[in-house]
C-alpha cells in the first residue's frame, strides 16, 4: 500500500539503524546471535516466496529479545534459521561467533515450540533427560540434572508421570526443562505459551523471566502477544510481512525484575502502546492478523 | 487414472489394509504437523517426479530380465518356474479357456463383494444406531478378521452342494464383509458435533440429518472399504477354489496344471488372476476417488 | 473394569445369537434348500439360494461339539479333539516361522522404503501387485526349489516350504506398516532431534521406532492372521501332512458319512486365528507405554 505511515519512521532504515547501533563495540563472540542481511526464500511451484529479507539483528549474551508480528512476517522462520532447522538464502548468521550449523552441533542452544512436543512414551524425567541421553551423558549425572531441572520448573513431584497425565501448562514446563537440560547459553522459544490459557500463561511468563535470569541464558522468543513481548523482553523486535522483515526494534527498559506488579505499571502500558503503534504502522497488514 | 494416482491409491490401500479393524487414532494437539520424511536424517531426498514413473518400470524390467536370464539363458531354474516367454505363448494359445475361467472367478468375487458389502452396510447402520448390536458385532467382526475364512469352504460346499459356486461366493462375501463393515461404521461415526449442532439449530429432523449430513460423510468411507474389500474378494474367491467345489475357475486351473507339470500354463492362469485383481482394484479405486473428491472441512 | 465386562458380555450374546440363528434356520429352513432357476431333471442346475438344512449339510451344534469327544475314526482311536489340537499346533508353529520370516523381510523393505524415496517409488507398486498374485501359484515352485536344495545335501523339510509361502502373505502388511509407522513422528519431534544434532540411527531408535508402534501392532496382527491363512492354504497345496489344512480337506471328504467331523478342524483353524491375534494383542499390552499417543486427546 502506498499510504504514508503516520507515526513511525520508514521501516527498513529503522531496522538497520537500531541494529547497527546495538552491535557497535560488541565483540562478536560475546554476542549470542548476530544476523547481517539475512534473507530466506522458499521456492514454490508458483514462484519464489520471500519469507525474510535484510534482517539485521544482534542479541547480546543474557539478553531477552522477543520477535513479534502478524502471521507471515517470518518471525518463526527467523527462529528456525537461528536453530539451523532451515538454512539462510542470503546474508550472514552467527551464533556465538560460529555458523548456525556449528552452534547446533555444539548444542549451544535449547529450543521449545508451541506444542510441548514431549515423547508420549517417556515419563517427565525421560523427556527432560532425552538430550542428555542422546549425547551419552552418564546415568547418574542425568538423574541429578533431571532432579535439578524438575525443581527449577516446579515439577519435582511429577517426574514419573507420563505426558498425557499432565495439563498443557505442565507439559510446556517439561519442554522448557528439556530445553535447559544441557545448560545452553541461548534459549529459542517459538510461541511456547501460545496454546495455553491466559492464567497459566501469565504464571509461566513470570517463571520464564526468573529461569532466564537464574541461568543467564539469552532468549529469542517468538510471540504474537504484545503484552507478553513487553513483559518478558529487554528488546522487542517488530516485524511485518510481504516480504518478512524487521520494521522496528524497541527497547523496553523495564529493568531486570519482572514482577506481577509490573503488569499494572504506567511504563508497562506505555511500552505496550509503543509496540502496538509500531505493529500497526502498516495498516494493510492488520486484516491479515490471525 | 495416472500411474501416480494409482500408486497413491496403492499406498493408501496398503495402509488401510494394515489397520483393517483399528486405525491408530491420531492424538490431539500434540500431533499437529506430520513429520514424515525430513531432510535432517537423510530420508528426505526427493528425486525429480518423473522418477516416480520410471523407477517401478526399471525395477519391473530388471526382474523380468533376471527371470529370463535364470530360466532361458542359464537354464538353472526348477521346472516349476517357466520362462516368461513360454507363459506369453500359453496365454496366446489358450486365451479362450483362460478367459472362461477368469469369468467364473471374477463373477464369484463380484457377487461375493456385492453380498458382503450389502450385509456390511446394513449391519454397520444397525451397529451405529444401536449400541447393543455394536457390542454384539464387534467381537464377531474382530474374530472374522483374523480367522482363515477359506477353512470353512469345505463346510459351505456341503451346505450348498459340491456343484454350487455359492461356497466360493460366500467365502468372498465374508472376507470382503470385514473391511466394508469397519469402514462404514467408522464413516457413520464421523459426523462432527459442530455439523450436528448446525442442523439441530436449523430444526432438521432425523431423516434430514441423515440425508444431508450422515450419508455424505459416510460415503467416502464406504468407498474406501469397498476398495480394500475388492482385492480381498478376488483372492478369497480364488483360494476357495482350492478347497473343493466345481472343477472350474482360475484357482482350480492353477492347481491342476501346476500338479500335472504344465507350469507355463499354470502361470498363464496366474496372470489371469492378477488381471482380475488389478481390474477390481482399479475400478474401486476410481469409485473411491470420485467419492472423496471433496474433502470435509 | 465394568465397561470391558459389559463388552465381553455383549460379545458372548453376539456369539450365542449366531448359534441361535444357525439352529433356528436349521429348524425352519427347507431341508433341501431353495434353488432358483433349476432345469427340470438336470441335477445340480440352477442357483441354490438357501442352504440345505438336513443333518448332513447342517449338523446340530451339539452334534459338532459331541463329535469332538468321539473317537477320530472308530475303534480305539483317540477322541477327535486330540488330533485337531495336534494339527492346529503344528500349523501354528509353521505359521509362526512364516510370520518371523515375513516380519524380517517386511521390516527390511519398510526401512529401506522409508529411508530412500527412490526405493519406495521403485518397490512399492510391485509389493502391492505381489499381493494380487495368488499364493498357491508359488506353492509348487517353492516346493520344487526346496526339494532341489534337499537333494543337494542341505536338509529342507516340507514345513519350511509352507512357512515360506506363509511369509509371502505376512510380509506385506508389515512392510507397509513399517513404512507408514516410521513416517508417523510429528514434525516437531523430528525438528527436536535435529536440534540435538543426532543422526539417522539415533533418530530411528529413539523416535521413529517408538512412534511407529501404534502402526506396527495392527500390521503385525494382520501379518499374523495372514500367516495362518497362508500356512493353511500352503499345506493343502503342497500336500503336507500333519497340519490342520490337510485334516480339513480329509475330513470334508468324509463329510457325507460323518457330517459333524469337518467341524472339528474348522473350529481348530478358527482357534488358530484367534490365538495368533491374541498373541499380538499380548505384545500390544507389553508395549502399552508406546501407545499413549493413541489415547491422548
Amino acid at each position: 500500500m502506498s499510504a504514508p505511515t503516520t507515526g513511525s519512521t520508514p521501516a527498513a532504515s529503522t531496522g538497520l539503524d537500531s541494529a547497527g547501533t546495538d552491535s557497535t563495540g560488541a565483540d562478536s563472540t560475546s554476542l549470542a546471535v548476530r544476523a547481517a542481511g539475512v534473507g530466506k526464500i522458499f521456492p514454490t511451484k508458483t514462484g519464489d516466496v520471500v519469507a525474510l529479507t535484510g534482517v539485521e539483528l544482534t542479541v547480546a549474551a543474557g539478553e531477552f529479545v522477543s520477535l513479534i508480528g502478524p502471521s507471515g512476517c517470518g518471525k518463526s522462520t527467523l527462529l528456525r534459521l537461528i536453530a539451523d532447522l532451515d538454512s539462510t538464502s542470503s546474508g550472514e548468521l552467527q551464533i556465538f561467533g560460529k555458523s548456525a550449523k556449528q552452534a547446533r552441533i555444539d548444542q549451544d542452544y535449547g529450543i521449545a515450540f508451541q506444542q510441548a512436543g514431549l515423547l508420549p512414551w517417556r515419563t517427565v524425567a525421560g523427556n527432560i533427560e532425552l538430550p542428555l541421553e542422546l549425547h551419552g551423558v552418564a546415568k547418574e549425572t542425568r538423574r541429578a540434572r533431571v532432579a535439578e531441572l524438575a525443581s527449577l520448573v516446579g515439577l519435582s513431584d511429577f517426574v514419573d508421570r507420563y505426558p498425557d497425565q499432565l495439563s498443557g501448562g505442565m507439559q510446556q514446563r517439561v519442554a522448557i526443562a528439556r530445553a535447559l537440560a544441557e545448560q545452553p547459553r541461548l534459549l529459542l522459544m517459538d510461541e511456547p505459551f501460545g496454546a495455553l490459557d491466559e492464567m497459566t500463561r501469565e504464571y509461566l511468563q513470570g517463571e520464564l523471566t526468573r529461569i532466564a535470569k537464574d541461568t543467564g541464558a539469552a532468549v529469542v522468543f517468538v510471540t504474537h502477544s504484545i503484552p507478553e513481548a513487553v513483559f518478558l523482553s529487554d528488546r522487542v523486535v517488530v516485524m511485518s510481512p510481504r516480504p518478512g522483515r524487521i520494521t522496528e526494534i524497541l527497547p523496553t527498559g523495564l529493568g531486570d525484575v519482572r514482577s506481577e506488579s509490573l503488569r499494572e505499571s504506567p511504563e508497562y502500558f506505555e511500552r505496550v502502546t509503543a509496540v502496538r503503534e509500531a505493529l500497526h504502522g502498516s495498516p494493510v497488514e492488520r486484516a491479515n492478523e490471525r | 487414472m495416472t500411474l501416480r494416482q494409482a500408486q497413491d491409491d496403492a499406498l493408501r490401500q496398503a495402509q488401510d489394509g494394515a489397520s483393517i479393524t483399528e486405525a491408530p487414532k491420531p492424538g490431539g494437539a500434540m500431533r499437529q504437523a506430520r513429520g514424515g520424511r525430513s531432510a535432517y536424517d537423510g530420508s528426505g531426498w526427493t528425486p525429480p517426479s518423473w522418477v516416480r514413473i520410471v523407477a517401478p518400470v526399471v525395477v519391473g524390467l530388471v526382474i523380468l530380465l533376471l527371470w529370463i536370464l535364470v530360466v532361458d539363458v542359464l537354464a538353472i531354474a526348477p521346472r516349476a518356474l517357466p520362462s516368461p516367454i513360454a507363459i506369453l505363448e500359453q496365454i496366446a494359445d489358450h486365451n479362450d479357456i483362460i478367459l472362461e475361467d477368469m469369468a467364473i472367478t471374477a463373477r464369484n468375487a463380484l457377487i461375493g463383494l456385492a453380498l458382503g458389502a450389502i450385509v456390511a452396510i446394513l449391519l454397520g447402520a444397525l451397529a451405529s444406531a444401536f449400541g447393543p448390536i455394536d457390542g454384539m458385532l464387534a467381537p464377531l467382526v474382530s474374530a472374522i478378521a483374523v480367522v482363515p475364512i477359506v477353512a470353512i469352504t469345505p463346510i459351505l460346499n456341503t451346505m450348498f452342494g459340491a456343484s454350487s459356486q455359492f461356497g466360493r461366493v460366500a467365502v468372498a462375501a465374508i472376507a470382503s464383509f470385514v473391511p466394508v463393515f469397519v469402514n462404514v461404521l467408522r464413516g457413520l461415526r464421523q459426523t462432527r458435533p459442530v455439523h450436528r449442532d448446525v442442523l439441530r439449530s436449523a430444526g432438521a429432523n432425523g431423516w434430514q440429518t441423515f440425508r444431508v449430513l450422515t450419508l455424505p460423510t459416510a460415503v467416502p468411507y464406504l468407498m474406501t472399504g469397498l476398495r480394500i474389500a475388492s482385492s480381498i474378494a478376488v483372492i478369497a474367491a480364488l483360494v476357495a477354489e482350492y478347497f473343493g467345489g466345481p472343477a472350474d475357475g482360475i484357482g482350480t486351473a492353477i492347481a491342476t496344471y501346476a500338479k500335472s507339470g504344465r507350469a507355463a500354463l499354470a502361470f498363464a492362469y496366474v496372470a489371469g488372476g492378477i488381471a482380475i485383481g488389478l481390474a477390481f482394484f482399479l475400478v474401486t479405486s476410481l469409485l473411491e476417488r470420485i467419492a472423496t473428491r471433496r474433502k470435509p472441512v | 473394569m465394568t465397561k470391558s465386562r459389559a463388552a465381553a458380555l455383549w460379545g458372548v450374546v453376539g456369539v450365542l445369537a449366531v448359534l441361535a440363528v444357525w439352529e433356528l434356520y436349521k429348524f425352519a429352513g427347507p431341508a433341501e434348500g431353495l434353488t432358483v432357476g433349476a432345469v427340470e431333471g438336470e441335477n445340480g442346475s440352477g442357483f441354490l439360494l438357501l442352504p440345505r438344512t438336513n443333518d448332513r449339510a447342517m449338523p446340530h451344534i451339539w452334534d459338532m461339539v459331541a463329535r469332538l469327544f468321539q473317537s477320530t475314526s472308530g475303534g480305539s482311536t483317540p477322541p477327535l479333539f486330540v488330533p485337531v489340537i495336534t494339527a492346529a499346533l503344528t500349523t501354528l508353529g509353521i505359521a509362526a516361522v512364516g510370520l518371523v520370516i515375513g516380519v524380517v523381510v517386511g521390516f527390511v523393505l519398510g526401512l529401506l522404503m522409508q529411508r530412500f524415496r527412490l526405493a519406495e517409488w521403485g518397490l512399492l507398486p510391485w509389493i502391492v501387485v505381489s499381493q494380487t498374485v495368488p499364493l498357491i501359484a508359488f506353492a509348487p515352485l517353492v516346493a520344487s526349489i526346496g526339494s532341489q536344495i534337499d537333494r543337494m545335501g542341505t536338509p529342507w523339510p516340507q514345513w519350511l516350504s509352507v512357512a515360506i509361502i506363509a511369509s509371502y502373505l505376512s510380509f506385506f502388511p508389515v512392510a507397509v506398516g513399517v513404512l507408514r509407522g516410521l513416517d508417523a513422528p510429528d514434525r516437531i519431534h523430528l525438528d527436536l532431534m535435529r536440534t540435538y544434532a543426532v543422526g539417522y540411527w539415533q533418530t530411528l531408535l529413539r523416535l521413529r521406532l517408538p512412534a511407529a508402534v501404534p502402526h506396527l501392532l495392527p500390521a503385525l496382527r494382520l501379518g499374523a492372521a495372514s500367516a495362518v491363512v497362508g500356512a493353511v492354504v500352503a499345506e493343502v497345496s503342497i500336500g503336507m501332512r500333519g497340519g490342520i489344512g490337510r485334516m480339513l480337506i480329509q475330513l470334508a471328504g468324509q463329510g457325507s458319512s460323518d457330517p459333524a467331523a469337518p467341524w472339528g478342524p474348522t473350529f481348530g483353524s478358527i482357534a488358530l486365528g484367534l490365538v495368533a491375534a491374541g498373541t499380538i494383542a499380548l505384545v500390544g499390552i507389553g508395549l502399552k507405554n508406546y501407545r499413549r499417543g493413541e489415547a491422548t486427546a
